[in-house]
């Protein structure tokens, strides 16, 4: 993946651009534009019809999870931080998003039933009778102060990139800055993910507590149809997975790359090198937090719906088990395991796959789907380090045998922990 | 560098690393004992002393790994405290270190190797905006040269051989062009050949900068021709010639006689 | 004898004639007698005057005396109306002329003496004033009942609902009592009653400061009622006089501006306020030519302007003047609001106040130590909760995340023992050591199976054990559905300690900490006193020194896993004890557990407990300040151990010098 490992040519001379570089982003970004136009051919809103608009929105939604999945895989794979609280700034950005939303589209409605009155409505009327609408579910008439930006679109924009951004630059300046490491650090930033939720859990979170932020998916002042407003999102979810992973393979290669990787095989090492390796990691954590922000605003609106069920620990873990059953270490690892299992968790969980009867005992899939994943995990970080995208070094390594090395072998390798060298 | 030269008193500003009255324990284990060591701008030293005499715990110190208990590690011309800063800040103000176990990035080429140890900007944002110069580049390969591994430089520095992953981790302090370099045990496990490599990668380095090697096997001190520090339950305890301090008896009643 | 004579006597002279008018006092019983002598008043039946006739029946202590007061109280008894003489009575149907009879029985002795016409009968019919002192002449009949169970019950109705008439009932029986429990009880009331009816104040604020140091919470109802305030309002300054009790700012916490205001317009001090609506129900009745006030409607959607508009129509007399929002600032500052004590005397207050803040001392010093207890058992279970992940996590290295499905096995363990077992005491006697065993061998087989691959990629131990914690969960689910199960507590835990009205504890929290105490001295021992915790420690020190001296690191793995894992399935036993057994139980200790582990230091089992105590006692008293919200301590605490880790990044006990280093 790197730049230099696959082109020899050290000495002085002009160097290919990146992409030239780097050809499985080539290679992924085709594959994304092929999916995005076949998809559009065959949607119900701009093309033939073969793809139900709720399977669109799955789809668009799994784009979504495979954005978060590069940037765990930057923050783990390749830095060595398992964060298990890049699902919280994903839900982060998700209710900045939703906020707007919410208040927007309510706004329209009040707006709306308040027009016939007999005296036009004051704007106070306007904005407590917006206030009594949604946070009536929560016994609150009136707007906590965190929706003070949320009647502005460009505000709230910002707030999807600025409020997880900000929240992983505090957190991973006070855990790097005291050298936590490991997995104590996986330990703290699943409390950190706890407390996040918990805190949204409670009715005065200002945040509609449990009932979270719904009716998301109606895009204010359109009225396009679902079958329209989906391809849109998936249109846009497309965009900023090409995106992101452009600017996520860009990031890895390089110097900054071979630092980063550095620090996950010995910290220690790279920081006797003069590298502040606390700095490359809180950039990466907030880098990385900020791209699962991203990834949130443009889910949450597909989904339809968010509350603080989302962002518990649990989540964030099934990430990680996203990108390690993809594959570490390597971007489209981590796309191919969030797609892989995201949309195999929707086959089963949603009750289409058929029952398996044993005579004895019926195998109900949405029941047994979350056993058999459970087990899978187990079998893949027992027996295959290296996830699906492992396979492709089958192919691959027999050209270039330096492209991927051993780095994620089970023997020695690169994913050593400090705690492990005792 | 010869040892007569360093056994005089170098003057005062001619002094790169000042470390005085330094001690540190460990669960009321006293590791470094009221330790006073100096070094000059370009000289080799070889610091002997048997197994726990705090050898690894003086380099730690000076790298900034351990913080003493008490004492002052004072360095360069302007004589700032290391004390005060972290390993990144120590190594950037130039200060290299080399461990016992070699440790290079397996996973990453030699090239890759070298290019991140070169001198150059080390802030997160220059690093990655970074694109390598065709003097960066010709300084690689004019350092892999220099450490014998200038065909190796597209391989994975995992795949080299033990001795090969010592000479990179010598390149890659180079690269850092630092003006005192730390090195331990660096002949653990070599060949005869590789290790008469060794001593001439070292010896010539030492010609612009300060090194201080931290060495168990004799023969490979006596060849280094050096000053020599013998630490002994963390404080020195005789300086000078090889054969100097091979003659002290305290030396030799902790050498052999135990 | 001698002393119906001397009443005799007395009533020949005192009442003359009523005893003339009475057949012949000689053949009437004494307490039929009694009542001729008071007839003319007991006819007269008000309560001004009754009170002699009343005092006599009760002071007369004829056997009678009572159920003449209960009949009469009762309304059962009846006077003839040819002689006077009263008797009790009952119903007894029609005769044939569909006139309504009576049976009459005697007063005295309750004998049946015949059947009258109710037409020649008068029934007394005292009213409620006078039922309520007859009530108080019968309660002490109940105070000096030789029954103790009548006594007891008596004081316990008057500690209900007191009557000033008690309390000198009260003072004259309580000489006589002989029972010391019952005794007492009288004297604590009496001096309560005293509080409240004393007829001077020195004798209600001598009662009030015999009761220093008590924390009774009649005492606290009884005190309570006499500081009680009254809001009131006056133009300035509070005028000077008063028993002000404080002055409120309108705005504040305990006085709202618009409470404030509606006192003054109660007090006709201002003028109604007009709501927002209303004022808007106002303008659009008045909308004339879609202009109101000369003003069109489309501009009326701001508050100024309608304030303009209806202004205006009170200038044309349209509607009437009332102040809206924005005046009620101004209206409001030219008042002063305060409270004043109106119960009593500004020195009982004074005494009463003084009482009332040295209870709420003491019950404050004891509320915390009941908190300090809560905390206790908190920090008790987590500790339970965290020990076997501190022997896994801390001793080797080795991050369980199925931790608390081991938990969770150890209560639905638990739960299935008393399926089987219906005794709760055997069953919980069975369930602790088979959960043990069922979480000890689920412990084994993970580690053989598992972990043993990942011993020096703790990170990948925690996704695979993490793996492991979906699917044990998922088949819990599948296997017990997702319903809350009960593990029921036998009887002799069912209770609670109790100290004082304040601080009290249950059995199952007080069996919790003692058997976290029972693991921690359990743990003590198998680490430093057994041969097994010798090698357990030998190979965390050094693997491979511990090897070549012959002890196996592979076994000694499997049984510290094992131990950690058995420990939490009694762990498991004793949380769903007091918890609701689900397949999600585990996963509410896991993070607490991993923060204990963290807080307190790896490798160390008084860092664990350490760490418990303190994660237990925040908790509680992050709670305290803000006992609503149990969300939100959760949150505030894991923030706390998120900066308290920066200032010790290796716990509280940590291990200092290379071996942390490294």
């Amino acid at each position: 993946m790197t730049a230099t490992t696959t082109n020899p040519a050290f000495g002085p001379g002009r160097r290919k651009p990146f992409v030239m570089r780097n050809p499985s982003v080539l290679v992924f970004l085709a594959c994304l534009a092929i999916f995005t136009v076949g998809v559009t051919i065959l949607s119900e809103g701009f093309g033939i019809g073969v793809i139900s608009t709720s399977f669109i929105k799955t789809l668009g939604k799994t784009l979504c999870l495979c954005l978060i999945a590069v940037a765990m895989d930057v923050v783990w794979g390749y830095t060595g931080i398992l964060s298990l609280g890049h699902f919280a700034f994903f839900g982060l950005g998700g209710y900045a998003i939703g906020m707007w939303l919410m208040y927007e589209r309510t706004r329209l409605i009040v707006a709306e039933s308040m027009s016939n009155a007999a005296l036009p409505p004051t704007p106070e009327e306007i904005s407590s009778g917006i206030a009594t609408q949604i946070f009536g579910v929560v016994g609150a008439s009136e707007f906590p102060p965190i929706w003070a930006f949320a009647h502005s679109l460009p505000l709230q924009l910002l707030a999807v990139v600025l409020v997880p951004g900000l929240l992983a630059l505090v957190f991973g300046w006070l855990a790097f800055r005291s050298r936590v490491t490991g997995v104590y650090l996986s330990i703290l930033t699943q409390a950190m993910t706890l407390a996040l939720s918990l805190y949204l859990f409670q009715n005065d979170s200002g945040l509609r507590g449990n009932n979270g932020l719904s009716g998301l998916q109606n895009l204010p002042g359109v009225t396009a149809s679902q079958d329209i407003v989906s391809m849109w999102f998936l249109w846009a979810s497309a965009f900023a997975l090409g995106a992101g992973y452009l600017l996520c393979a860009w990031v890895v290669s390089g110097k900054f790359g071979s630092v980063i990787r550095g620090i996950r095989d010995d910290e220690a090492r790279v920081r006797f090198l003069g590298y502040s390796v606390e700095g490359y990691k809180l950039f990466v954590f907030t880098f990385t937090a900020v791209i699962a922000g991203i990834a949130g605003a443009l889910y949450y609106p597909q989904a339809g719906i968010i509350n603080p069920a989302e962002i518990a620990p649990i989540a964030s873990i099934y990430l990680a088990v996203w990108v390690a059953i993809g594959g570490r270490g390597r971007l489209y690892g981590a796309v191919i395991g969030a797609a892989f299992v995201s949309l195999v968790s929707t086959y089963f969980t949603g009750g289409q796959a058929p029952s398996i009867n044993l005579g004895f005992y019926t195998i109900n899939w949405v029941d047994w789907w979350l056993i058999l994943l459970g087990l899978t995990f187990v079998l893949v970080t027992l027996f295959f380090p290296k996830g699906i995208g492992g396979l492709f070094d089958l192919i691959t390594d027999r050209r270039s045998p330096d492209r991927h090395g051993a780095d994620l072998g089970p023997d020695q390798g690169a994913l050593r922990e400090k705690e492990a060298e005792e | 560098m010869n040892a007569a030269a360093a056994t005089a008193a170098a003057p005062r500003n001619d002094r790169l690393l000042e470390v005085s009255g330094v001690s540190v324990s460990f669960d009321g284990f006293k590791a470094i004992n009221n330790l006073s060591f100096s070094i000059g701008k370009a000289e080799l030293r070889a610091v002997i002393g048997p197994n726990g005499a705090g050898k690894t715990t003086f380099m730690d110190i000076v790298t900034g790994k351990t913080r003493p208990d008490e004492g002052k590690v004072i360095w360069g011309d302007r004589s700032v405290s290391l004390l005060r800063m972290n390993e990144a800040k120590i190594a950037q103000a130039g200060v290299g270190r080399k461990f016992q176990r070699p440790t290079v990035f397996e996973d990453q080429s030699v090239f890759d190797n070298l290019l991140m140890a070169l001198r150059n900007g080390r802030s997160a944002w220059t690093v990655l905006f970074y694109k390598p110069s065709d003097e960066d580049r010709a300084r690689v390969v004019a350092l892999a040269e220099e450490i014998g591994l200038e065909t190796q430089l597209a391989r994975k520095s995992g795949e080299l051989s033990h001795g090969q992953k010592q000479w990179l981790e010598i390149g890659m302090l180079l690269a850092q062009e630092p003006q005192l370099l730390l090195v331990d045990e660096p002949a653990a496990g070599m060949t005869p050949a590789e290790r008469e490599h060794t001593t001439d990668i070292l010896k010539e380095a030492a010609k612009t900068r300060a090194v201080v090697v931290v060495e168990h096997d004799m023969e490979f001190v006596r060849r280094l021709d050096c000053k020599v520090t013998v630490l002994h339950e963390g404080s020195v305890l005789a300086e000078g010639s090889l054969d100097h301090v091979t003659k002290n008896e305290q030396v030799i009643e902790v050498y052999l006689g135990r | 004898m001698t002393r119906l004579l001397r009443l005799l006597a007395a009533c020949l002279f005192a009442l003359l004639p009523a005893a003339a008018m009475a057949q012949d006092t000689d053949d009437l019983s004494e307490i039929q007698a009694l009542l001729q002598e008071h007839r003319e008043i007991i006819e007269k039946s008000s309560r001004r005057t009754i009170g002699p006739a009343i005092d006599a029946i009760a002071a007369s202590g004829l056997p009678a005396a009572q159920d003449v007061l209960e009949r009469w109280q009762a309304r059962e008894m009846w006077q003839r109306t040819d002689d006077g003489l009263f008797f009790f009575t009952e119903e007894a149907g029609e005769d044939a002329n569909g006139e309504d009879l009576l049976t009459l029985f005697d007063i005295a002795t309750g004998e049946e003496v015949g059947t009258v016409l109710e037409d020649d009968m008068d029934q007394l019919k005292p009213n409620s004033g006078i039922r309520a002192m007859m009530g108080a002449a019968l309660v002490r009949f109940q105070l000096t009942d030789p029954n103790d169970r009548v006594r007891n019950r008596a004081l316990t109705a008057i500690e209900r609902d007191a009557q000033d008439s008690h309390l000198a009932t009260l003072r004259s029986v309580i000489a006589e009592e002989t029972n010391p429990a019952i005794a007492a009880r009288m004297a604590r009331l009496e001096r309560l009653l005293t509080i409240r009816f004393g007829e001077d104040d020195a004798e209600r604020i001598e009662a009030i400061e015999s009761f220093s140091g008590d924390l009774g919470v009649d005492l606290r109802a009884t005190l309570n009622p006499l500081v009680q305030t009254e809001l009131r309002v006056a133009e300035g300054e509070a005028p000077e006089g008063e028993d002000v009790a404080r002055v409120l700012r309108p705005g504040s916490e305990a006085l709202s501006k618009a409470d404030a205001y509606t006192l003054l317009v109660r007090e006709e001090l201002a003028p109604p306020l007009i709501s927002g609506d209303d004022q808007k129900a106002a303008l659009v009745a008045n909308i004339i030519d879609g202009q109101v006030a000369g003003i069109q409607v489309a501009d009326l959607n701001t508050d100024d302007a309608r304030d303009l508009a209806y202004a205006e129509l009170v200038r044309q007399g349209a509607v009437e003047a009332a102040a809206t929002e924005d005046e009620i600032d101004e209206i409001i500052d030219g008042y002063a609001f305060y409270e004043v004590y109106t119960a009593t005397s500004p020195e009982v207050v004074a005494a009463a106040l003084g009482a009332l803040r040295s209870i709420d001392t003491k019950v404050a010093v004891n509320q915390f130590l009941d908190l300090t207890l809560d905390a206790l058992s908190l920090a008790s279970i987590y500790f339970l909760a965290a020990i076997g992940l501190a022997i896994t996590f801390g001793v080797m290295r080795v991050i369980n995340m199925a931790h608390g499905e081991f938990i969770m096995m150890g209560a639905y363990t638990g739960y299935v023992v008393q399926q089987i077992i219906p005794n709760y005491t055997a069953s919980i006697a069975v369930a602790i050591p088979l959960a043990f065993v069922v979480t000890f061998a689920a412990g084994v087989a993970m580690e053989r199976l598992v972990i043993r691959w990942l011993y020096h990629r703790p990170l990948e131990t925690l996704l695979a054990t993490f793996g492991i914690s979906i699917a044990l969960q998922q088949l819990a689910k599948n296997i017990f559905g997702t319903q809350a199960r009960p593990l029921t507590s036998p009887d002799w835990l069912g209770g609670a300690l109790v100290f004082n009205d304040v601080v009290s504890i249950s059995y199952i929290r007080v069996a919790i900490f003692v058997l976290a105490l029972i693991f921690l001295g359990v743990f003590l021992f198998i680490m430093n006193r057994t041969r097994v915790g010798l090698e357990v420690r030998a190979v965390t020190q050094n693997p491979r020194m511990a090897a070549s001296m012959g002890i196996n690191p592979d076994k000694i793995n499997m049984l510290t896993f094992g131990l950690g894992s058995g420990i939490a399935g009694i762990a498991g036993v004793a949380i769903g004890l007091y918890a609701q057994v689900t397949s999600e139980l585990g996963q509410g200790y896991i993070v607490q557990s991993f923060m204990t582990v963290v807080v307190g230091g790896v490798g160390n089992i008084w860092g664990t407990l350490l760490g418990a105590t303190l994660i237990g006692f925040l908790q509680k008293f992050i709670e305290w300040f803000n006992p609503s919200n149990t969300l939100a301590a959760q949150t505030y605490m894991i923030i706390f151990i998120i900066i308290f880790i920066q200032f010790r990044p290796r716990g509280l006990i940590a291990l200092k010098g290379r071996a942390a280093e490294a």
